[in-house]
């Protein structure tokens, strides 16, 4: 398989967002469930991050001095499979098999199942402290190596993720960055209704982060903003990306129902279209 | 710095010793740190308690204090075990396993990560602290999870022995630790390994399989009983899982009964394994000592394993009423 083709470009990489969405869809709709709201809502940002930030070989997946991606909102595993095929780790052709009995590709990511997968996930809540664990043993190693990790704004209603807020300020990492997914809605409805998570800044920032907050959706912003990140000394740097759930397909945009819905095939094909895919 | 030989004869490996498990363990932890640069080690603000401030002091870069955070503490040991370390994480056994239990089923267990939990008071002989901090349920939240292993020592020379052992493993590992101190039980020639169970002897009326701080309570009653013309055998099953399954059904094919003995509820722990593997594979009459779908309480542990009916006399009783029948 191709080395991954990485690029700072803006128009390269919203073309790539573009096909990752074209993607996620097609897979979402032959499996017949799985996540589209909160896929569609990060894949700006893990397409950045895949295809520009993050230093990794997908042809040697354990390669030591790669940066590390973590999906703690490990229901986006569509947008994870996808960025990890599209880059090279496993052929595309694996992405019909999404939640079929036997497959690498299970519901929520296994790493014992499928290469590039760093960890399992899919119980929210725990990814930030894994990540924190990286982050620990990297500076141990003193390797240059960065960790990322996803998160969603419903899940930083669990508990555990504050301790790891906590532990990371407390041990100064500033070799992690987290990424919340700020997308307003949550499985049962808008967070602010289920439970009002706001203010989210001055949380992060009362447990000794560097803030940033960005429009999830600008690349130029997102990958900006994760040079940045790099630059912060002594603290950990945390990116708020205010995003939309369902973004680039308007009958997806803003929809809780599909937090856990997958396209119909009607419904692809509209999305096909409105995403330029010309029927392919 | 010492030579190789000053620090040989420097360290102890507890054998006759009656010491507390939870202090070989941080003397045995500490040792290793200085043999195995991988070794890491978390704690939940109790290390003054589990003894790995020993480790803590010898090694402060490789020390973590997670405060009072076991969910994230097991996160924690997770991440750091997938950059090649070997990550010992240790709290109080209810705390780390009741509190924990959902993080070391989604990221050790799921994953197979090389964390290695090593948990301390467990069990009544906690004592005075009472029922909140005496964790009789455990092996019975860790036997159910796949891919672990769960290992209850029966003393301080065994204890040294399992620390070394599970370093050297790859996955994850839950091993019991107690507070008080405990009789030394295991022969100076023992050498324990994961899954293999130690034979002190087979008896032909009745075999007593047992482990922690109930292997010296099987032992005496072995005594007692062989007063009363009683023939019985103890089988210390250290490692509940894997279970040593050969052990099990040559003690069961010698003996008219089985006896379980734990400080751990009668439900699930090492009574709830031995059960299900005779009962499925050489029927038997089981009687399982240990506490009996209860908590537990504050007191002395002395008074507390008389008043649980965790004694040598209580594993008599129960043989010599089966025996009358």
């Amino acid at each position: 398989m191709a080395t991954v083709t990485q690029s700072r470009d803006i128009g390269f990489l919203k073309e790539q967002a573009r096909i990752v969405r074209i993607e996620i869809l097609k897979m979402l709709t032959q499996s017949g469930s799985g996540h589209t709201g909160g896929s569609l809502s990060a894949a700006d940002i893990v397409t950045a991050l895949y295809f520009y930030k993050l230093r990794h070989k997908p042809e040697d997946p354990k390669w030591r001095e790669r940066d590390r991606f973590l999906l703690s909102k490990g229901h986006a595993a569509p947008l994870l499979y996808t960025a990890l095929a599209l880059t090279g780790y496993f052929d595309k052709s694996l992405l019909s098999t999404l939640r079929k009995t036997g497959s690498p590709l299970q519901g929520h990511p296994s790493s014992k199942m499928l290469q590039g997968v760093e960890v399992s996930t899919g119980s929210l809540g725990q990814g930030l402290s894994i990540a924190n664990g990286m982050a620990l043993g990297l500076r141990l190693d003193k390797s240059p190596s960065r960790v990322y990790c996803l998160l969603g704004d419903g899940e930083i209603q669990e508990g555990q993720v504050w301790e790891a807020a906590m532990t990371a300020g407390h041990y100064m990492l500033d070799n992690i960055c987290a990424i919340v997914d700020l997308n307003s809605l949550q499985i049962d409805g808008r967070c602010e209704d289920v439970m009002k998570i706001d203010p989210v800044a001055e949380k992060w920032k009362a447990f000794n982060w560097h803030i940033f907050e960005i429009d999830g959706h600008n690349m130029e912003e997102i990958v900006n903003t994760l040079d940045e990140a790099e630059k912060i000394k002594g603290k950990p740097s945390v990116i708020l990306a205010k995003t939309v759930k369902g973004k680039g397909v308007s009958i997806f945009e803003g929809k809780v129902e599909y937090h856990g819905l997958a396209p119909t095939k009607e419904e692809l094909e509209i999305a096909l279209k409105e995403l330029g895919e010309n029927g392919k | 710095m010492g030579s190789r030989e000053e620090q040989k004869t420097q360290s102890t490996d507890f054998a006759g010793q009656a010491v507390a498990t939870r202090d070989a363990y941080g003397t045995a932890l500490a040792e290793l740190g200085k043999r195995n640069e991988k070794v890491v080690v978390l704690d939940a603000d109790l290390s003054g308690s589990t003894k790995t401030a020993k480790f803590a002091k010898a090694f402060p870069d490789r020390f973590f204090n997670m405060g009072i955070s076991e969910q994230d503490m097991i996160g924690t040991a997770g991440g750091l075990s997938l950059t090649g370390t070997i990550p010992f994480a240790s709290t109080f056994a209810i705390f780390e396993t009741g509190r924990a239990w959902e993080q070391i089923r989604q990221t050790l267990c799921y994953s197979h990560l090389n964390v290695k939990l090593v948990a301390t008071h467990s069990g009544i002989t906690v004592g005075e602290d009472g029922a909140s901090h005496q964790a009789l349920e455990d092996v019975a939240l860790m036997r159910v999870l796949p891919q672990m292993v769960v290992i209850v020592p029966s003393d301080g020379f065994e204890t040294k022995q399992v620390i070394d052992t599970v370093a050297e493993y790859e996955g994850p590992v839950y091993v019991r630790l107690g507070r008080a101190k405990v009789p030394a039980v295991m022969p100076a020639d023992y050498k324990f390994q994961i899954g293999k169970a130690y034979k002190f002897n087979i008896g032909r009326d009745v075999n007593i399989i047992a482990n922690g701080i109930m292997v010296s309570a099987a032992l005496q009653a072995r005594e007692l009983l062989s007063k009363e013309g009683i023939d019985a055998g103890v089988i210390n099953m250290s490692t509940i899982k894997p279970l040593d399954t050969e052990i099990l059904l040559e003690a069961a094919k010698s003996s008219k009964l089985i006896v379980t003995a734990e400080e751990h509820s009668i439900i699930g722990g090492l009574g709830g394994a031995v059960s299900e593997f005779l009962s499925e594979n050489h029927p038997i009459p089981i009687k399982r000592i240990g506490t009996q779908d209860t908590f537990g309480g504050s007191g002395k542990p002395d008074e507390l394993l008389k008043l649980y009916g965790l004694t040598a006399e209580d594993i008599v009783k129960t043989v010599t009423e089966f025996m009358r029948k």
